[in-house]
């Protein structure tokens, strides 16, 4: 390895999706050492690539791979953290917190985005826009307007679960097609004036579409489980863009399958990326392959936001905006 | 007794037909000329129905309201349609007779603005190819799917900014998205960019959104120098009418990526669809399903029964 390579800070990289604009930085800043595609033991990894454990001191990842306790201790230095992800649930913050180190996310970049998704997949499912694509591409054979109707969207009551950043703009995009915005978070906000439920089974019994937009922890697990299901209702929908454990995922397809919900619009899954097979002859189920987000302009906004946060923290530019630290 | 009751000469029939009847098989004698495939005098005859005494149609876009059926019908009084444009209905010649047009109005705007919401949303993120992508797939790759595109920012040229245009602003500028449009005339209650010309419209703009009635000046508003304008990034959105678009262009462009994608309602020649279409992952088609729910059908129903009693009693 040259002399100027070894002096630029070593960078671990759990995350193989984005990284070809950090990369490709003229001068070079960092080094780059893309374990993802190893097979082999972090610290192997590093001797491998002539890299003391000591010498790293940041980290790169997505949520598609874990930073657990075990790669956290391997590394004595490691004091920053950036996921390419809003979530954090595949970081022990635990670990992080007693060890002091910054956990940036890219939360705030993506709500919007997000937002969007929890949307679209809402749209879809009340007016069966997948489903009639498909019947429209046979439309010409098969007897015109045989296509069962979907519902309106003006008037319809939207319990949001988790009002933080998206879901408060999943409420304003829904407020302008005239949806009656109702929500349930761990408290109620003051600034607000939707209707606030502190019992999510009484927000799915006064709901006609349930939009998850929490994070996943301890709490929320499971936040909805077969009693909010029914509560919601046979005309209900569930949309979720938050995380696959957030919903008792083998009794939503029970439910999907014998109509005990109306629908629904799902972008995560408890363990992607498989998918129950159960869900796929079904019509009133849209399916995302959590592309929340994933646009070509996200990723740029992505890769940017990695390069200034690992900028700052190595005081390598002037502070250009203040990271936001997920465990604090 | 039956033919105490006003009879009713219904073409199409309109989707909510059923429905209609169902509600409605006490007040009126129903001719279903939609159903026969004789001239309209011989239909009549067949109904022991005098052409004088059908003072009433009741119509939607699969059949259209000539001159020769009004002219079959010396009493025709009111045409009632069950949809907002009656470019089906030869209302010249209604105009000439003094024949009253009923249509749905606008009472449906927000319904048609939210499916053309819903197709743009549908093309911007992918969402029907990636429910394929998810369907088929036992193991999808996580973020192996092409990605969408930001709604953001992006510029959204409404052609038609009535009812209807003005919903579909409202809904996507709380996307964030920057309105322009083109009209026949400017409307100077609103601040959204105007452009006389739709070529500079789409030129200006990422989104093509149609929301006008087809007429003489309408049809084929979208063509070949519209779409080439857009550009290769651009989007058109057809909620109105399909012979808004030149089709088979529109095909070609779609097919050799002049556009990006495009999401459509409404064909040239419902319900044919060209079947170019069918394999393309950038284009959303929806069986003219805009404003068609439940409770759209029964509002639609009311409506036109008002407008039957109105004219029955007067």
């Amino acid at each position: 390895m040259a002399k100027e390579e070894e002096e630029l800070p070593a960078i671990l990289v759990l995350a193989s999706s984005f990284g070809i604009d950090i990369k490709s930085q003229n001068p070079p800043k960092y080094r780059f050492l893309e374990a993802f595609s190893s097979p082999i033991p972090l610290l192997q990894f590093l001797q491998q690539q002539q890299t003391l454990p000591p010498s790293v001191r940041a980290i790169i990842c997505n949520a598609l791979k874990p930073v657990t306790a075990d790669v956290i201790r391997s590394l004595p230095s490691l004091g920053l953290i950036v996921t390419a992800s809003v979530g954090t649930d595949h970081i022990d913050l635990t670990e992080c917190r007693s060890r002091r180190i910054q956990v940036v996310n890219i939360g705030g970049l993506f709500t919007a985005d997000v937002a969007d998704m929890a949307v679209a997949l809402f749209i879809d499912v009340l007016f069966k826009i997948s489903a009639g694509d498909r019947f429209a591409r046979n439309w010409g054979l098969s007897k015109p307007l045989g296509f069962p109707f979907g519902s309106k969207l003006g008037g319809k009551r939207v319990g949001i679960i988790g009002l933080g950043r998206i879901g408060g703009e999943v409420a304003k995009r829904l407020e302008a097609f005239d949806c009656i915005i109702k929500y349930h978070s761990r408290n109620k906000n003051p600034s607000v004036s939707y209707t606030f439920y502190s019992n999510v089974v009484d927000l799915a019994s006064n709901s006609d579409v349930l939009v998850l937009c929490c994070p996943l922890t301890e709490q929320t697990r499971q936040i909805i489980n077969k009693e909010v299901m029914l509560a919601l209702g046979k005309d209900g929908i569930i949309i979720n863009v938050g995380r696959g454990a957030l919903i008792d995922e083998k009794e939503l397809v029970q439910c999907l399958v014998k109509g005990e919900i109306r629908g629904a619009g799902l972008d995560v899954f408890e363990d992607e990326p498989n998918v129950p097979k159960e869900l796929f002859p079904l019509d009133n189920v849209v399916l995302s392959p959590h592309a929340a987000a994933l646009t070509l302009d996200g990723f740029k906004d992505s890769c940017d936001y990695v390069t200034k946060s690992l900028d700052t923290f190595f005081s390598i530019k002037p502070q250009v905006s203040k990271t936001k630290l997920a465990c604090d | 007794m039956d033919s105490e009751l006003p009879a009713l000469l219904v073409l199409g029939p309109p989707m909510v037909f059923n429905l209609f009847q169902s509600h409605y098989s006490h007040k009126y004698r129903f001719l279903n000329f939609f159903s026969s495939h004789l001239p309209l005098p011989q239909f009549l005859q067949t109904q022991h129905a005098h052409p004088t005494s059908v003072r009433a149609i009741l119509c939607n876009p699969r059949q259209p309201v000539t001159a020769d059926v009004i002219r079959s019908l010396p009493s025709l009084g009111i045409v009632a349609t069950t949809t907002v444009g009656a470019d089906h209905i030869d209302t010249a010649e209604c105009r000439r007779r003094g024949i009253q047009v009923v249509t749905l109005g606008s009472q449906f705007a927000p319904d048609v603005a939210d499916m053309a919401v819903a197709l743009l949303i549908d093309v911007m993120f992918k969402i029907s190819a990636g429910d394929r992508f998810a369907k088929k797939s036992i193991h999808f790759k996580p973020w192996s799917f092409p990605s969408g595109s930001k709604l953001g920012g992006k510029r959204v040229g409404i052609i038609g900014l009535g009812r209807i245009g003005g919903e579909v602003a409202k809904r996507l500028e709380a996307f964030d998205c920057i309105i322009m449009y083109h009209s026949r005339n400017k409307n100077p209650s609103v601040s959204y960019t105007f452009y006389s010309n739709v070529v500079d419209l789409a030129s200006n703009s990422d989104v093509l959104v149609l929301c006008c009635p087809l007429t003489e000046q309408t049809k084929y508003i979208v063509n070949k120098e519209v779409m080439l304008a857009l550009g290769k990034g651009g989007i058109i959105v057809n909620v109105g009418r399909g012979a808004l678009i030149d089709e088979k262009e529109l095909v070609q462009c779609l097919m050799k990526g002049e556009i990006r994608g495009a999401g459509l309602d409404v064909f040239e020649n419902e319900p044919n669809v060209p079947k170019e279409l069918f394999s393309l992952d950038n284009v959303v088609l929806s069986p003219h399903a805009g404003a068609i729910t439940l409770d759209c059908f029964m509002d639609a129903c009311e409506h036109v029964a008002k407008s039957f009693d109105a004219f029955f009693s007067s």
